[in-house]
């Protein structure tokens, strides 16, 4: 599974964890992911951060611009619903509702242990 | 007839080819992940790879650029990895003699993937495609001349033969070239050469994903990219066969040879492997006075020694 990284208006602290999971300790290359540059290349959209409006638009062309299938797996708190951010102005929903999502991953910020079991589950659900 | 397609698409064309290179697609990834203390993929993974993007993905059509070059670049690039791969692994196997000047033709043949990937790149009309392809042109312009200067060089050493058999059964003979202090210094600059020619990291600036998202690659999905991700894997089986060739006598199937054959690729795989993983990302400018500068001296410093006798 190659996964492509896009980061909504984030706090950065579920970045942070997402390179946890490359490194030695967690190593997510043992099951054959990477991350890549292109949309186009990926097969799973890991969208986090809170959505704003600005964002909706670029999330929206991205989701676009990816080669099918696509699986979408919405990462921490705000990914999944909003989080702290559910009752702000510049809010523009969670990402099930821009896009269709196939796995949360909640969490602020969700731990490697559980980015990995989240995607395990999803690669066995296409299986 | 038959006998020459069996050569080209399934032995040792494109299917032995590819399949090995998946393989040593997974040593450059397992290597990788061990030289980084992680665990690494799995032995099958460049397989999954690939067949997930012939088989499930989408092939996404850019709205801006030429469809018929974005799709049949990649196609193009494949026949001219595995026509360089007949060349270089007919002779290695001993299946067949190749031919007068086969060197030089091969020369050729091993320029086309990177020239095919530009004009796919061109053709896709994405912007930063092109910043990809225009580097690539450039590192091509920068390792060109110091690959032909080498291959010149290897056959200086082999008394002025032109067909890569002979350069073989020479060094299996009178000692392989690699014995010698020009052997030496030619080798070093073939090495950084193929590292050019397989995209490995101090040369990737064409497709570098932090910077320019993948450049040359970045518009390719689905079967072109699994053509693209194919002759990859070619190139990455062939070119350290190339050098293993010319520098460190061939490679002979009789017997204990076969050990030493398999150590050899090995032993020039991994060099690469460890280049690639020790060095950062070189700008375009560094790169090319690397190339033009620093070794094609190194290999004018080897032909100088070699007249010398050393």
């Amino acid at each position: 599974m190659w996964v492509f990284h896009f980061g909504g208006a984030s706090c950065n602290n579920c970045d942070i964890e997402i390179l946890d999971c490359l490194t030695p300790r967690y190593d997510v290359e043992r099951f054959g992911m990477k991350l890549v540059g292109s949309p186009r290349h990926a097969d799973v959209l890991l969208v986090n951060g809170s959505i704003n409006g600005r964002d909706k638009a670029r999330l929206l062309e991205v989701y676009e611009q990816a080669a099918k299938p696509i699986y979408v797996v919405a990462f921490g708190a705000c990914g999944c619903t909003g989080g702290i951010f559910a009752e702000g102005l510049p809010f523009a929903g969670p990402v099930d509702t821009i896009i269709p999502v196939d796995a949360y991953i909640p969490g602020c910020p969700p731990k490697p242990e559980a980015m990995i079991s989240g995607l395990m589950k999803l690669s066995e659900t296409i299986k | 007839m038959g006998e020459q397609l069996f050569y080209f698409l399934i032995y040792p064309g494109m299917l032995f080819a590819g399949v090995v290179g998946g393989l040593i697609a997974w040593v450059d990834r397992k290597v990788t992940a061990r030289v980084q203390f992680r665990q690494g993929p799995p032995v099958l993974q460049p397989f999954y790879d690939f067949l997930k993007l012939l088989l499930v993905k989408e092939t996404v059509l850019p709205k801006h650029g030429s469809a018929i070059f974005f799709l049949l670049a990649p196609v193009l690039g494949l026949f001219g990895a595995t026509a360089s791969a007949l060349l270089i692994l007919l002779p290695a196997f001993g299946i067949t003699e190749g031919f007068r000047g086969d060197i030089i033709v091969l020369f050729y043949l091993l320029a086309i993937p990177s020239l095919m990937f530009v004009i796919g790149a061109m053709a896709s009309g994405n912007p930063l495609s092109a910043v990809g392809a225009s580097r690539e042109i450039k590192l091509i312009l920068s390792y060109e001349l110091t690959f032909i200067l080498v291959v010149a060089g290897v056959i200086l050493k082999s008394g002025q033969t032109l067909y890569l058999d002979e350069i073989m059964m020479m060094q299996q003979t009178q000692g392989a070239f690699i014995g010698s202090i020009s052997g030496v210094l030619l080798f070093v600059a073939a090495l950084f050469t193929i590292q050019g020619k397989a995209g490995l990291v101090p040369f990737d600036l064409a497709e570098a994903e932090t910077e320019i998202a993948e450049g040359t690659f970045m518009e390719y999905s689905g079967t072109a990219y699994a053509i693209i991700k194919y002759t990859k894997y070619i190139l990455l089986f062939i070119l350290p066969v190339f050098v293993a060739e010319i520098f460190f006598g061939g490679l002979t199937f009789t017997g204990i040879h076969i050990l030493w054959s398999i150590l050899k690729v090995v032993l020039v795989l991994v060099l690469m492997i460890l280049i690639r993983n020790t060095n950062p990302r070189v700008k375009i400018s560094q790169a090319m006075r690397f190339f033009l500068l620093w070794m094609n001296l190194l290999v004018i410093a080897g032909l100088v020694l070699h007249y010398l006798g050393l």
